[in-house]
């Protein structure tokens, strides 16, 4: 469910490969460079484990993992975004780890589009714009919605990937 | 200061005063003579009515009435104690709890089923005519003889803001008979510092009546709690003596000084040996139960803290430093004992909840069964007290409704009518363990062998010990209910118990004898919120194993693994001891160190290994949930941050047991694999 984005408000974007995301600040608690993960065994592998922000152990997610896309090392430039999600009414604290976080943009609604709902190389359901920025689209996410569903490659490569990506628990 | 809503401290109380009548009348023998108890009941009724018609309570008040007027002739010995006044106190408790609760929501009440109540109450009245004692107790002699007391009563200064006029109260004293009022005025400050809503005075009361002192008693119930209050009989009064006119004067006048003794007080030395000091109640804090929460994270955040601290007094090397770090540690450990002894309760605050259950299910089904209880004094987290009524809840109603028979099933197969459950709490170790037993019918193994075989839980050539087979009956969907009743047997059954009991870090088993009864032990840690931990490290990654459920660590050389046919198993002082290789378990890379160590625990009542690199030494381990998104990870059952900031995970026994089992690796038939099958 993309809740169409009627007010301006300020996003942080990150970077996954070459493709620019963005995340409304408001579910942005932090950006932290990476520290010690201790990982969790037998957890699917885009849990990459859990991690110590400031005395509380926050899980931390691969987000190119949780999203489908091939692996890479973790660089200098690696950033754990710590989100603040609303999951089932509860408020969950996740980090989600980006190949690089960029800055703090303003985006008005005339400068987000709706998802494209076809020809896309995401799954729509778990975006929530499109927004431009001179020649640059910068894919805004539902980090809800994201998150709510336990294995969603965002990806859609060929439906292949639908069954797991049914709605939340 | 936090000034609290007086009408959500009139709910606490009532709450707690209903937990009372609970537990009370269901201590009430039938045709016993009216004792303590009945006056204990009157005066919890009676503060209910009371409170509840000063907060606005108006119809527990009303209701509250009826049951206060019957109470007051049982009192009186004018209504026997009879098994129909039980039920109803019962039922009229838990009307008023109704009305409580609907006070709250906002939610109506259907009113008929208090009318009845009350009609059945007033059933119970003598008719008013034929009205005759029908015995008298001790404590009910008081009519007719003149008695006098001298009352000495200095209510709290801030008996005001609970809405008590102290001068009402000695106005009521007055309406008992004559009095002679003296008032102590020392305390009183001077004007500039006098708070015009604190009371400062203190009286004595020389008080002739002929109501007796539960009369006296009633007239400070509200405020026996909180006020010093002395009430010591004074003998009768001489038959000549004047009667000391009221007193005129509502409030004392400042002239009135403690060596202005009225005249009529007679006999000085008459009985001081029944002086009875109302105000010597244990002196109880009421705090809100998150205030602690937030005591217990704090100090967890100060154990987190101290650990750190100490790791880098030692790696600093400051020999001056250690002496006041070592002080520190002696303090944190003996604070964190203490909040979380504040947390602890006991555990009998649940067991009286069932006596109700045990009571009201028997008579529903037509059995007579008796609850016992012992180690009702047991102390537990409250957290997880509070987690742990449900699932107890559903494990009597299983003892109830499948394992006590009918009296004369009974009395067929030898046993006395009378089915007894028994119901025990006991420390042992850092752990508290419950039983449940009932004398009943047992459960039927084979029964349960040919439920499972059907809902195919098993396949035909399983072939499964006793207690294999019983602990089929913690899988979801099993039920063995031939019919289902309005007791248990509504499919959700002995898995969510055990569900909840997992959720609780609980250990649960069971044993029947047929024809003889089941029992099922839980095992519990006392608290959720701080452990001892054993520290161990693999591959660089560190882990806690509860240091509870250590039993010893061994050495394992690399020459005797797989020694025993290839299984994992290890003698230990002549015991075999299956184990899991937790590296190869958790599929961790890097080599094992030559010698390895094996951390034995106890899991149910078999002993597992655990293969780790080495053992760090113990750590104070204050525990932090996985959340969400580990939720189904069941080989770790949280997480605890280290003295120098890492995280690590605190292992779950029969999760990692689980795990192993379930592995392709070691699920073989092999024998030694039982202890993983749990």
């Amino acid at each position: 469910m993309s809740n169409l984005i009627t007010t301006t408000a300020q996003y942080i974007t990150f970077k996954l490969g070459d493709e620019l995301f963005a995340i409304n600040v408001e579910q942005v608690r932090e950006v932290l460079e990476l520290s010690q993960i201790t990982r969790v065994p037998t957890a699917p592998p885009y849990m990459r484990g859990v991690v110590n922000v400031r005395g509380k152990a926050i899980p931390v997610v691969d987000l190119r993992a949780k999203f489908g896309l091939p692996p890479v090392a973790d660089t200098v430039n690696s950033r754990t975004v710590v989100m603040e999600l609303e999951l089932d009414g509860e408020t969950t604290v996740v980090g989600g780890i980006a190949d690089s976080v960029h800055e703090v943009i303003e985006l008005e609604p005339g400068q987000i589009n709706p998802p494209p709902k076809i020809a896309m190389r995401w799954r729509t359901e778990l975006i929530s714009g499109m927004g431009r920025r001179g020649d640059d689209f910068i894919i805004i996410l539902d980090i809800n919605e994201v998150f709510a569903s336990q294995v969603a490659a965002l990806v859609d490569s060929a439906q292949a990937t639908e069954a797991n990506t049914t709605s939340a628990a | 200061m936090n000034r609290q809503n007086p009408a959500q401290t009139f709910l606490q109380e009532a709450e707690d005063l209903l937990g009372q009548i609970e537990e009370i009348t269901l201590e009430v023998q039938p045709d016993a003579p009216v004792g303590e108890s009945i006056h204990r009941l009157f005066r919890a009724f009676h503060t209910i009515k009371g409170s509840g018609a000063m907060f606005g309570f108006d119809t527990v008040a009303a209701f509250t009435h009826h049951v206060e007027t019957v109470l007051d002739k049982v009192r009186d010995g004018l209504v026997p104690v009879s098994r129909e006044l039980i039920d109803l106190l019962l039922a009229a408790r838990d009307q008023i709890k109704l009305l409580l609760e609907s006070a709250q929501t906002g939610a109506a009440v259907p009113t008929e089923k208090g009318d009845r109540i009350i009609a059945r109450l007033n059933a119970l009245l003598p008719s008013q005519a034929l009205v005759a004692p029908i015995k008298k107790t001790p404590a009910s002699a008081n009519t007719g003889a003149l008695e006098v007391f001298k009352i000495h009563f200095r209510p709290a200064a801030d008996v005001m803001a609970s809405g008590t006029n102290p001068a009402l109260l000695l106005d009521e004293l007055r309406a008992l008979g004559a009095c002679t009022v003296t008032a102590h005025t020392e305390t009183v400050p001077t004007l500039e510092l006098l708070q015009p809503d604190q009371c400062y005075l203190a009286w004595d009361i020389t008080l002739t009546t002929d109501k007796g002192l539960n009369a006296i008693k009633d007239v400070f119930i509200f405020v026996e709690d909180t006020s010093k209050l002395v009430i010591q009989p004074a003998g009768t009064p001489p038959p000549t003596a004047d009667t000391p006119a009221p007193c005129a004067t509502p409030v004392p006048t400042p002239a009135s000084t403690p060596a202005n003794v009225s005249p009529a007080a007679p006999a000085p030395a008459a009985a001081p040996a029944t002086l009875r000091k109302l105000s010597a109640r244990d002196a109880v804090v009421r705090v809100p139960s998150e205030r602690l929460d937030r005591l217990v994270n704090l100090v967890g955040e100060l154990v987190m803290n101290q650990s750190r601290l100490s790791q880098l007094a030692l790696s600093a090397d400051v020999p001056s430093l250690s002496g006041p770090v070592e002080e520190l540690e002696r303090l944190v450990d003996e604070l964190r004992d203490n909040v979380l002894g504040i947390r602890m309760m006991p555990i009998g605050t649940t067991f009286s909840r069932f006596k109700r259950l045990v009571h009201d299910l028997s008579a529903e089904l037509g059995k007579e069964i008796e609850l016992v209880t012992e180690g009702a004094e047991t102390e537990l987290d409250k957290t997880v007290l509070d987690q742990l009524g449900d699932p107890l809840v559903h494990v009597i109603r299983n003892s109830i409704g499948h394992g006590i028979e009918l009296p004369a099933d009974r009395e067929r197969a030898g046993k006395p009518r009378h089915g007894t459950i028994r119901l025990t709490a006991s420390h042992v170790g850092s752990n508290v363990v419950i039983t449940i037993e009932d004398d009943g019918k047992g459960i039927d193994v084979e029964a349960v062998r040919a439920k499972a075989l059907e809902k195919k839980l098993i396949s035909p050539s399983t072939n499964l010990t006793e207690k294999e087979v019983l602990d089929l009956i913690f899988l979801p969907g099993f039920s063995t209910a031939k019919q289902v009743t309005n007791v248990s047997g509504r499919g959700v059954g002995m898995d969510v118990v055990k569900r909840q009991f997992d959720a609780l870090r609980g250990q649960i088993s069971m044993s029947t004898n047929a024809g003889k009864g089941t029992k099922l032990t839980l095992t519990l840690p006392l608290t959720l919120a701080i452990i001892d931990g054993l520290l161990v490290e693999i591959s660089q990654d560190q882990f806690i194993v509860p240091m509870s459920i250590v039993t010893e660590n061994v050495e394992l050389h690399r020459s005797e693994r797989g020694r025993l046919n290839g299984r994992n198993v290890i003698p230990v002082r002549g015991e075999l001891i299956p184990y899991v290789h937790l590296r190869e378990a958790f599929a961790m890379p890097g080599e094992e160190p030559e010698i390895e160590k094996i951390v034995i625990v106890r899991h149910g009542n078999e002993r597992v290994g655990f293969v780790v690199d080495r053992v760090l030494g113990s750590h104070q381990t204050v525990i932090q949930s996985l959340g969400r998104f580990y939720r189904d990870i069941n080989i770790v059952s949280g997480t605890t941050i280290m003295g120098d900031g890492r995280v690590a995970l605190i292992l779950d026994v029969a999760g990692i047991v689980a795990h192993a089992g379930q592995q392709p690796k070691t699920a073989t038939d092999d024998p030694t694999q039982k202890a993983f099958t749990n």
